[in-house]
């Protein structure tokens, strides 16, 4: 049946995207602990990742700093929970109206072996504008999964091919770049849409 | 919305399954409403459809599986996200149905999911999905092809 060791990216952190690099992304096991319960994403400052986005920009986390962000992994052969977020997340856009226009969206794949910036420009394109779609080299996309305290494991179908598994929450910063909270996989629309406006409207200036 | 249900190819349930009566204990009792599936982006990718499957009998019935023309490997999946929140799929096992229940089939729950797709799934059509069930018997449905941003039956 499935495996079911998640790669972690824990205290250790450091250490499992060294292993990463040398063994392979998906492979690897991490530091092995459980993640410690409210283990939170850092702050989008604290970040280091470089990626591209789908329309082939350089991006990185200092590329969401300035604007309230929202944050979801996931991946373009994933046929039920990244389509349903994504379409979630544009209803959620949709129900902001304007205010939408003053946010950082972005979908990070954790497949990028299929999910080229070609293929993330074209699956963006079917989700509300706002959505951009980021990729880049494996070890990158790890050390974005690391900051974000989010996991992923490649999982081997039936008939050769593979699917991912992975954190599907979304997370919300506010932009100053702090975690304000994320928003979990079948959580409500009536508690996802007032948590956007939280970040929206979270007091930037003299904070920290 | 109108219900795309019927039940078809019984004569062929016979033949396949080499079954000596025509009793199903069940099956013919079932009803499948509100059925959709998202739009794919050619055949790569696997696609999922979503219903509601409904025991409309006096027995209980066992969902034991899928085919379709559609896809070379139709299964039915179940979405789970454990307490990180991280969500995986895996086959589910048989779903049985008591009478009078339903089972539904909904984003990040179960769903059929479509691997191997022979043909891209286009907005706008439809395609032919059979469910079968332990007593031998079938039920086909017809499943509308909505946007790939689709949320439900209706949008
Ligand atoms: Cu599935």
């Amino acid at each position: 049946m499935q495996r079911r060791h998640v790669v972690q990216y824990g205290a250790a952190g450091v250490g499992a995207v060294a292993l990463m690099l040398g063994v392979g992304w998906w492979r690897v096991d991490g530091p092995g602990a459980p993640k410690p319960a409210g283990q939170r994403p850092l702050p989008l400052s604290a970040m280091d990742f470089r990626l591209t986005d789908h329309e082939g920009n350089e991006v990185g986390p200092e590329t969401l700093i300035g604007r309230p962000t929202m944050v979801f992994f996931g991946f373009t052969y994933c046929p039920d929970v990244c389509p349903t977020t994504l379409s979630d997340i544009s209803g959620w856009l949709e129900d902001l109206g304007d205010e939408a226009a003053r946010m950082n969206v972005v979908f990070i794949t954790v497949d990028p072996e299929r999910d080229t910036v070609e293929a993330m420009a074209e699956y963006v394109g079917y989700f509300h504008p706002a959505i951009r779609g980021w990729t880049g080299p494996a070890n990158q996309v790890a050390r974005a999964a690391e900051g974000f305290r989010a996991s992923y494991e490649r999982v081997p179908t039936e008939g050769g091919d593979y699917t991912m598994n992975h954190t599907a929450s979304v997370f919300l910063f506010d932009a100053k770049g702090e975690l304000v909270t994320m928003i979990d996989y079948h959580e409500p629309r009536e508690f996802a849409v007032p948590k956007i406006r939280r970040a929206l409207t979270e007091v930037v200036e003299g904070a920290t | 919305m109108t219900k795309r249900s019927y039940i078809n190819g019984l004569p062929l349930v016979l033949l396949l399954s080499g079954m000596s009566t025509p009793a199903f204990a069940g099956s013919e009792d079932v009803v499948v409403e509100n059925a959709w599936s998202r739009a794919s982006i050619g055949v790569n990718r696997p696609g999922a459809a979503y219903m509601t499957v409904r025991n409309t009998g006096e027995d209980t019935v066992t969902l034991t599986g899928l085919t379709t023309p559609l896809a070379v490997m139709p299964q039915i999946h179940e979405t789970k996200t454990n307490a990180d929140g991280v969500s995986s799929m895996a086959p589910a096992d048989e779903i049985t149905i008591e009478p009078g229940q339903s089972v539904a089939l909904e984003p990040g729950g179960l769903h059929a999911m479509l691997m191997k797709l022979q043909n891209p799934m286009i907005e706008g059509e439809t395609f032919p999905l059979t469910l079968t069930f332990s007593d031998g018997g079938e039920v086909t449905v017809e499943v509308p092809i909505l946007g790939i941003a689709a949320r439900g039956p209706e949008s």
